[in-house]
């Protein structure tokens, strides 16, 4: 091999050149042998690079690419074939690889970009899923003020609370500059400004309601954005800023009577208030559609609210209005209790204390009657007596009256004879009558039922005083008395609009008609003559110093027998004509044995034993003075109880007798006695052998003494075996002094006396 | 007058105990009301009619009731029920339930039971004696000292 003279050996002038060359392509290579290592190191570093073998690629051409650079250093001076040989296959392997990581990339590089735009597609993904969060998380925390406020709200029933905590929290919610509600006024004419956020006390600005500003706003149930100008938003004094924008939203103010059941409510007449809300003056910010849902949610939940707080404020105040109410009324139901107890006290001790001195006024004057008088003596005593009987009457007038007015009052229902009752009225009215020259009539029915069941009493009361009223207003001329059954078309009188008959089989109506040819009476006074103590002043003939009482009792004696009764008359001068309608059972055995009451008016003088019993029994119910008159018989084996009966008997003033057994009873009773006791539970005495015998001793009834059974055996056997042996009563032992005196009472008036067992 | 009141009081009180033990009821108390100026020993007669009656028929019935053949059941109720009719006028109200129920052992034949009664009975009846004799021995105090015998109501 000739050496080349064109290579100059060793370090030819431009060395230096060639030293930079040198420590060029050492560096060169120095880097390209670190920067696999770099890349090596990093992607084992991270997890994940889809391209390995495109980094392995890269690698081995840098490798490559620094190795050729190496082996060229020693190519700078003389070296040998083998040098040589190294250098072209490192270029050779380095050439290769560039081109085959050349030829990978063109594949590679816009995967790579790919991935690039990728990402930067989520970026923005991420970035706008951010701003949605952002938004999401405002409108959740914007829920839960709604909800904190509603609950706020809904926790207080003041309607104040309510109000203002609503404007406090919307203006927080919603960083608010001015928050109001303007009410309507009591005339719904206006809008006044009620309630401010920032302003204290507001001074009642007020706002004609008819604006069309605020029309809209009532006619949607949307909350609207009005103009800052409108006269509801000028809420803030005029400022050099921008006002924010206003939006104004409607808050119904629901009355209770606005809901009807399975209705919804009217909406055209309903009041509104209106809510308005002003944004910070300055601020760019608007209104979000999300700010909007809430005001109106929360104008919604304001609305019930202040219907609730209503609706208890209503609830509270009828509350405290009934309780007022109630304590009034307890107080004014025991003040009348208190009068009642105080009225039913005085008239007890009325009915006591004044029956007793008028009974025995009445008493000794009717005794003093039957004794040898001097026809002067004899017409003071009757007058003394007429007297005593006109009070007597006034006072049991009054005390029926009372009586009747409290519901106490009740029947004596019993079987009689009807038409004893009218021959009775007769009797006793006619010598009144006959003085003053009037002529008295009476009509009986012949279809009117000789017994009825009623209260005879009150019925002969009733038919005597109207008969009484017609003497006594009478001149002259005559009275007409006509009874008989009504039948229906009689019945419904256009007189009676309230009067309504029910016929049915055991009751019939009797009607009576009193027709006088008196002074009459003017058509116009007619409702009053009923009416207590109304006394007729118009006339001077009415001078009949009569209490006043007497029709309106008989009037409430003849409603409770189910009845009627009117006066008609065709005015002064003509007349009256007296209606008497009452309802009586018919009995249901006529058969006079079996009827164990006697009329109580005996129409016959045969009681001898006190003559004044006529007079005294149609007066007074209880006979104290009585007692002395009546002589009884006591049949009874038991030696205590004998004595016991005995002592009860003496102790009320009565004649006693004693009998040990039945031989002596009737030996010893006679029509002197009035009353034989038996004790009918003693064995040894046959009490109802003694009951037959007696009554076929004694066959005029009202010559033999009644016969009265004592037992203590509480059963109804015993009861219906007196009753059926003909004894007509029976009294449980042990008897007490106030029983004892009942018993005997009711025995005079009634002649029986079962108790009830 | 002290002397009075006390007794008086004692009167008032041991009534009033006689009452709440059972021994009298209401009877007793209208009986005391039938006493007054026309007869002032009326309870107390009326008291010893009742011990007589009672002993006599407390008697009849212990010796019916002691025969060996055949108790007449028949005669035993008869003096039962007199005696149940004397104890309730007079108002011995433990003496009466006694009874009751005497007659109910005698309508059901049974020998035991109504001797246990009729010691009941005895009993009862000797207890309300010494009772009543109590009593009385305090009303004739009071009169003795001077004063009236309160009413009890």
């Amino acid at each position: 091999m000739e050496s080349c003279n064109c290579i100059e050996p060793q370090w030819p002038p431009d060395d230096l050149l060639m030293k930079y060359q040198y420590i060029s392509d050492f560096f060169i290579a120095l880097a390209y042998f670190s920067i696999p290592l770099e890349l090596i190191y990093f992607v084992k570093k991270s997890a994940v690079f889809p391209y390995r073998w495109v980094l392995v690629q890269f690698g081995a051409f840098i490798v490559l690419c620094g190795a050729t650079h190496l082996i060229n250093l020693w190519t700078f001076t003389v070296h040998s074939r083998t040098v040589a040989s190294v250098m072209t296959t490192a270029k050779v392997l380095t050439a290769a690889v560039s081109c085959i990581t050349a030829l990978m990339l063109v594949h590679i590089i816009p995967d790579l970009l790919s991935v690039k735009t990728r990402e930067l597609f989520l970026k923005n993904k991420a970035a706008e899923l951010d701003r949605e969060m952002g938004l999401i998380r405002t409108q959740e925390e914007t829920g839960r003020h709604v909800r904190m406020l509603t609950h706020e709200i809904r926790s207080t029933l003041d309607r104040h609370t309510i109000l203002k905590t609503t404007l406090v929290e919307l203006g927080r919610t919603l960083a608010l500059e001015e928050c109001a509600l303007w009410m309507p006024t009591r005339t719904g004419l206006e809008l006044q400004l009620s309630y401010t956020l920032r302003q204290q006390n507001p001074v009642g600005y007020t706002v004609p309601i008819h604006h069309p500003v605020i029309n809209q706003v009532f006619s949607s149930n949307r909350a609207v954005k009005i103009s800052p100008n409108c006269p509801v938003a000028r809420l803030r004094p005029a400022g050099k800023y921008m006002p924010g924008e206003v939006v104004a939203v409607r808050v119904p103010l629901l009355h209770l009577s606005n809901f009807r059941i399975n209705d919804w409510p009217e909406l055209s007449t309903k009041r509104y208030a209106l809510m308005v809300l002003m944004l910070p003056s300055d601020s760019a910010r608007q209104w979000h559609v999300h700010e909007l849902e809430l005001v109106e949610v929360v104008a919604d939940q304001v609305a019930v609210a202040l219907s609730h707080a209503a609706i208890l404020e209503e609830s509270m105040r009828a509350r405290d209005l009934l309780m007022e109410q109630n304590v009034a009324l307890d107080l004014a139901r025991r003040e009348a209790e208190t009068a009642i107890r105080a009225r039913n006290d005085f008239l007890a001790v009325m009915n006591h204390e004044m029956r007793t001195p008028m009974h025995a006024i009445i008493a000794l004057s009717s005794l003093l009657q039957e004794t040898e008088l001097t026809p002067e003596q004899r017409l003071m005593v009757e007058t003394v007596l007429k007297s005593s009987n006109l009070l007597a009457t006034l006072i049991n007038d009054v005390l029926d009256l009372s009586r009747l007015e409290d519901g106490s009052l009740q029947l004596d229902l019993g079987t009689f004879n009807l038409y004893a009752v009218f021959r009775e009225v007769l009797n006793l009215i006619k010598p009144i009558a006959s003085v003053k020259k009037l002529h008295v009539s009476l009509n009986l029915a012949p279809d009117l039922p000789e017994y009825a069941v009623g209260d005879e009493k009150r019925l002969m009361q009733t038919i005597l005083n109207i008969v009484g009223n017609a003497v006594k207003f009478s001149k002259e001329g005559s009275i007409s008395i006509t009874a008989f059954v009504a039948k229906l078309d009689t019945l419904r009188d256009s007189k009676a609009p309230d009067f309504l008959p029910v016929l049915s089989d055991n009751h019939f109506y009797l009607r009576v008609q009193v027709k006088d040819s008196g002074s009459g009476i003017n058509p116009l006074d007619i409702p009053k003559l009923f009416t207590k103590f109304a006394q007729n002043q118009s006339t001077g003939t009415r001078n009949s110093g009569g209490s006043g009482l007497g029709l309106a009792i008989c009037k409430r004696f003849v409603n409770l027998m189910e009845g009627h009764i009117w006066i008609e008359s065709e005015g002064l001068g003509k007349g009256c004509t007296a209606i008497l309608i009452v309802k009586l059972g018919m009995p249901e055995r006529v058969k006079e044995s079996k009827l164990p009451y006697m009329p109580k008016m005996p129409t016959n003088h045969e009681q001898t034993a006190f003559p004044g019993l006529k007079v005294l029994s149609r007066f007074m119910p209880s006979l104290q003075a009585l007692y002395a008159y009546l002589h009884n018989v006591v049949l009874a084996i038991g030696k205590v109880s004998r004595m016991v009966t005995k002592g009860l008997l003496l102790h009320l003033g009565c004649d006693v007798t004693m009998v040990g057994s039945s031989d002596e009873c009737l030996r010893l009773v006679s029509h002197e006695h009035k009353v034989v006791f038996m004790d009918i539970c003693v064995p040894g005495i046959d009490s109802y052998g003694i009951t037959t015998r007696i009554h076929e001793k004694f066959t005029k009834r009202h010559e033999r003494p009644l016969l009265v059974a004592l037992t203590g055996n509480t059963d109804k056997v015993t009861k219906e075996n007196c009753m059926r042996a003909g004894m007509d009563g029976l009294i449980l032992k042990p008897v007490s002094l106030d029983k004892m005196r009942s018993v005997l009472t009711d025995l005079l008036e009634h002649r029986v006396f079962f108790e009830a067992i | 007058m002290d002397v009075v009141n006390q007794l008086q009081r004692q009167f008032i009180d041991y009534s009033a105990s006689l009452h709440r033990e059972g021994f009298l009821d209401d009877q007793f108390t209208q009986l005391q009301k039938l006493q007054d100026d026309n007869s002032p020993d009326f309870v107390v007669e009326v008291a010893s009619l009742f011990f007589e009656d009672c002993e006599k028929l407390i008697n009849n019935m212990a010796r019916a009731l002691e025969q060996q053949q055949g108790v007449d059941f028949k005669q035993v109720d008869a003096s039962v029920h007199q005696l149940k009719g004397s104890s309730s006028s007079i108002g011995a109200m433990r003496v009466k339930d006694v009874c009751i129920a005497f007659r109910s052992f005698c309508e059901a034949q049974n020998r035991e039971g109504c001797l246990r009664c009729l010691q009941q009975v005895t009993h009862e009846y000797s207890l309300l004696k010494n009772k009543l004799q109590t009593l009385f021995r305090l009303q004739q105090q009071i009169l003795a000292a001077g004063g009236s015998i309160p009413v009890v109501e």
